[in-house]
């Protein structure tokens, strides 16, 4: 159970809306000044349960630098801000931390809804953001870097897997009802009926509103649709708190991981500290990063995690990961650039490589996007996962999807020549992505 | 032996398991071998030379391969070691590991960073160790099923009649031509009904796997999903007289089921419908009763589920106990923050809605803040207590989960309590005068202050039974409130404002539609749907469902 983020929270929080008030900082960075990291996630609202550990994950992670004597031998100095869970105020925030703050790079956001909200902000003044969750890909922009799994990085293989080893043949897309699980499984359908040759009948989807509670139905829905005679797997990428109902009504209603496993994308050691996992044993989780991974590097950030928390029970998940890699990258370009200044750091990481904390080596790819190896972990009784499953080497972040219309044709490469999030290949030019047009306009919704 | 408590024993009801999948590869007969001779138990100590075949057996475990891991678990199986069945279990529980330095042992408890363990050979315990210095035997959801067919076929001899029960249930759809003989055997001699009916069934269930006709006739009428799986594959197999009369067989069976799919969906909606009930019932009274817009319901109904997940913590390891506890607890918990917030805010907005709308807005988020940065921003875990998980399996095809049986059980004996309390105690008599008309109430010398203040805490504490309700159902976390706080309105109007037995009937009612739009239209658009049906239901009859009559009505 995760207790500490209080004591550290509500001073630093105040500290925070101090320095947002008050005084200006010099225009110019002079050696000796600090180089500032925004950390733009909420500490209260809704998604307060998941991004608190976050912030503490970049304050821990700059303590740890300024101990080793900073960065280009000046310190390090966090500027938290609370976006509170409303997109809007993202912006806003952003907007405070770029202009006001002139911090040096952002780490930050959860949601896609508010990682779209910054993102026109983050544009314009020119600032670096590090977005540390898994998402639903179909972007790229020149100053967002995405440490978090894109689908071809998350969905896919864990499909592929339970294809081919599992032998399932029958799917339930379930999902909240918002832009990642609705681009996630139009991409997953087509991905099945094209790679598969699944038939359409043998797909249920299902869209459930945000912190949905009563699961009665479905669940009693999904079982029946598995007792047709097929083998059939629940890909779910129910998002945040309506996990732990679900879960219930699952081991309530007896459906077994042995008979109809759960695959979830947004499911971590973080939400299973709210669920009592003994009747969950083997329903899966797909991630780049277990807390249960058994490499030193793993073990000592584990460690030094329990200790900054001061919390024995503290877990560690996979954005928290990404965020670890995203500091490592962006400190280690700002090494290779000598200065933290935007531009030369934007070009300075493309091909940095830092090691991850599950044994090998994450890759800075041209597009934004980074290298990650792809787990699958089954829940264990204990709340952690065990890996049951692998990819044999790290794989590349896609950031258009190949299973889209629209999409398969755009690449984007931030290399000097290209410079573009979007080109599309067949008409040989840059923007004018029908893809990027549709996922704004479900936004819009 | 050490008695390990069976994972699939709280819940009877298995969904399908897939017979060509999980084909076991077990040799049955080894392991009846196995299973009498561990009811013997007459084996001699453990030697030097039976502990290196046992090293040599758990080693073989230790491999990535996982089939070769399931090689190993049959050698396991086959051979005549006592603690094999001890092994399994650990291997089935993740608890098998093996320290740095190449020993096996059974971790006791696997929660926090030290865990304690000891020796899997001879049982010794050796302290706390680090997970850096265990590494697990790790299992996949194929393997975890071998090892619970294997476990099935031990425990089928168990002289304890719940495993043996679970062991015939756990074998529907896994009986192959190995397996059938002895079972036969098991039969003649079972003296549990149940026992033997299950085995039967699964028997039968095989010989309809080989082709037999007169199968058929025995599954007829079952409603278990094992036997619709295996008719489904009977009926579109190649032999056409067995699939016709596998065909008629289960059309029969669909439509046994359709009736248990009206049964089940009109359970759910109730019980959806009882949760609506607990939450909408405390505002009945605020504002039905008194009519104070209370936006900061939902959070009294927060508090008396944090009063729940406390109490637990007061009382570890006794979650039923502490369960029960928490309903005068929460009741009180949220009793007084009602009282300060009818003290503190309420009192001073009398008679101006949209101020009290605003105000208890305020203080609702007060409220949230406080308790993410008081407790923490996390859910918390509120344990449900055995007796409250699983499911009371009706027949094959119908099980009714417990925990919203008790809920729903748990409404009405709140709505009665609360009718008993307005008809017939004093309490009750003296709120119906105020809010009749407080200026002649008064009069009548009843201090009108007293009774709002004793209202408001009453319908507040209600909000905290339902709290303590809700915390078996949902996430007990600082957002708890929110989620029900327009629903509550929702039914409160709907039932027609001041009256209890209006929101009874309109919370149970909305559940049910609720639940059985949600197939067909799908959870978003048939919470839009009732929505809609709500609006224009009250453009048609404003006062609701139960209109109040008479001089109240003016009021």
């Amino acid at each position: 159970m995760i207790t500490s983020q209080r004591k550290t929270h509500p001073s630093l929080w105040f500290a925070a809306s101090l320095l947002s008030l008050g005084v200006a900082s010099p225009a110019l960075a002079q050696e000796d000044d600090p180089i500032k990291v925004g950390v733009l996630h909420s500490l209260s609202g809704t998604m307060a349960i998941s991004e608190t550990v976050l912030k503490d994950t970049v304050e821990m992670l700059i303590e740890q630098q300024n101990a080793e004597g900073g960065l280009l031998g000046r310190q390090l100095e966090a500027v938290v801000v609370d976006p509170a869970s409303d997109w809007p105020l993202f912006a806003e925030r952003a907007r405070e931390l770029l202009a006001q703050e002139e911090v040096d790079v952002i780490f930050g956001n959860w949601t896609s809804v508010s990682r779209k909200s910054v993102l026109p902000v983050v544009e314009e003044l020119n600032g670096l953001l590090f977005y540390p969750v898994q998402y639903e890909g179909e972007e790229s922009s020149e100053n967002v870097f995405y440490t978090g799994a894109a689908p071809n990085q998350q969905s896919i293989p864990a499909v592929n897997y339970l294809h081919d080893q599992v032998g399932v043949e029958r799917w339930v897309l379930a999902g909240t009802d918002y832009v990642f699980p609705r681009t996630t499984n139009r991409i997953l359908s087509a991905y099945l009926q094209d790679e598969f040759g699944v038939a359409e009948e043998d797909i249920m989807v299902n869209y459930t509103p945000f912190g949905h509670s009563d699961w009665q139905n479905i669940v009693s829905d999904i079982r029946r649709f598995g007792s047709e005679g097929k083998k059939t797997a629940v890909v779910s990428t129910i998002n945040g708190d309506a996990n732990v109902p679900f879960y219930t009504e699952l081991a309530n209603q007896g459906v077994d991981a042995a008979d109809i496993p759960v695959v979830a994308f947004s499911v971590g050691e973080q939400e299973l500290t709210g669920i009592d996992t003994g009747p969950l044993v083997g329903h899966l989780a797909a991630w780049n990063y277990f807390m249960s991974v058994d490499t030193d590097a793993n073990y000592d950030f584990i460690d030094a995690w329990i200790e900054y928390t001061d919390d024995e029970m503290a877990v560690t998940n996979d954005p928290m990961e990404a965020h670890y890699i995203g500091f490592n990258m962006w400190a280690e370009a700002a090494r290779k650039a000598g200065t933290t200044d935007v531009d030369a750091v934007k070009d300075a990481i493309i091909g940095v490589t830092v090691p991850n904390l599950s044994g090998g080596y994450a890759a800075m790819m041209p597009n934004h996007h980074i290298t990650k190896p792809v787990l699958i972990g089954e829940i264990q009784d204990n709340g952690q996962f065990d890996i049951v499953w692998q990819t044999p080497s790290t794989v590349a972040g896609d950031a258009w999807s190949d299973y889209l219309p629209g999409s398969r044709d755009l690449i984007a490469d931030w290399r000097a020549p290209m410079r573009c999030g979007n080109f599309d290949v067949t008409e040989g030019s840059c923007g004018g992505s029908t893809a990027a047009e549709e996922a704004e306009a479900a936004l819009a919704e | 032996m050490r008695n390990f408590p069976l994972p699939w024993s709280t819940t009877a009801q298995g969904g399908a398991v897939h017979a060509d999948e999980v084909r076991i590869r077990t040799p049955w007969v080894l392991l009846m071998a196995l299973a009498v001779s561990l009811l013997g138990l007459a084996h001699a100590p453990s030697t030097l030379a039976q502990d290196a075949e046992a090293v040599v057996l758990l080693e073989a475990l230790d491999v990535d391969d996982y089939a070769a891991k399931g090689e190993a678990i049959d050698a396991i199986v086959s051979s005549d070691d006592e603690r094999a069945r001890d092994w399994l279990q650990a291997l089935l529980d993740g608890r098998l590991q093996r320290t740095d330095d190449g020993r096996f042992v059974v971790v006791l408890d696997n929660r926090g960073r030290d865990w304690p363990v000891e020796n899997a050979l001879t049982g010794e315990a050796l302290g706390e160790m680090s997970r850096r210095e265990l590494e697990r035997i790790g299992i996949n959801n194929a393997l975890r099923n071998q090892l619970r067919s294997a476990l099935a076929v031990v425990d089928l001899y168990s002289p304890d009649l719940e495993r043996r029960r679970a062991s015939a249930e756990r074998l529907l759809g896994e009986v192959d031509d190995d397996l059938s003989g002895p079972l036969a055997e098991v039969i003649e001699e079972a003296t549990d009904d149940r026992v033997r009916e299950r085995l039967s069934l699964a028997l039968a269930i095989h010989r309809l796997e080989q082709g037999e006709l007169e199968a058929v006739a025995e599954l007829e009428g079952s409603l278990h999903p094992e036997v619709r799986v295996a008719l489904n594959r009977a009926a579109q197999g190649d032999d056409p007289v067995l699939a016709t009369s596998a065909g008629e067989a289960l059309r029969g069976i669909e439509q046994t089921l359709k009736l248990n799919r009206a049964a089940e969906t009109l359970y759910f909606g109730l019980s959806m419908g009882s949760v609506l009930v607990l939450a909408a019932i405390g505002l009945a009274i605020t504002f039905g009763v008194m009519g104070v817009i209370n936006m900061a319901h939902g959070e009294l109904i927060m508090l008396g589920a944090y009063t729940t997940w406390a109490v637990q913590q007061l009382l570890p390891g006794q979650p039923g106990l502490a369960l029960i506890l928490s309903i005068p607890a929460g009741f009180l918990v949220s009793a007084l923050a009602g009282v300060a917030i009818e003290r503190g805010v309420i009192q001073f907005l009398k008679g101006r809605p949209l101020e009290t709308l605003l105000a208890t807005f305020g203080v609702s988020l007060i409220l949230q803040q406080l308790v993410r940065t008081v407790i923490s921003p996390q859910n918390r875990t509120v344990v449900t207590p055995e007796w409250m998980s699983g499911s009371l399996a009706v027949n094959d095809a119908l099980s009714l989960t417990l925990n919203r049986m008790a809920v729903l059980g748990f409404a009405l004996l709140v709505f009665v309590g609360l009718m008993l309390v307005m008809r017939r105690t004093r309490l009750g008599l003296e709120v119906r005068a105020v809010t009749q008309n407080r200026a002649m109430a008064r009069s009548m010398g009843i201090r009108a202050t007293r009774v709002d203040i004793l209202t408001f805490a009453l319908g507040s504490g209600v909000a905290g039974l339902a709290g303590v309700a809700l915390s078996q159902l949902t996430n007990v976390g600082p957002n708890l409130g929110q989620n029900y706080i327009i629903d509550s309105f929702m039914v409160v109007v709907f039932g027609g404002v001041g009256n209890l037995w209006g929101t009874l009937v309109a919370g149970l009612s909305l559940g049910v539609i609720n639940q059985v739009l949600e197939p067909w239209a799908g959870a978003v658009l048939a919470k839009i749907i009732v929505l809609v049906f709500i609006i224009l239901f009250i453009q048609k009859r404003p006062r609701g469902l139960f209109p109040q009559k008479g001089r109240a009505a003016e009021g």
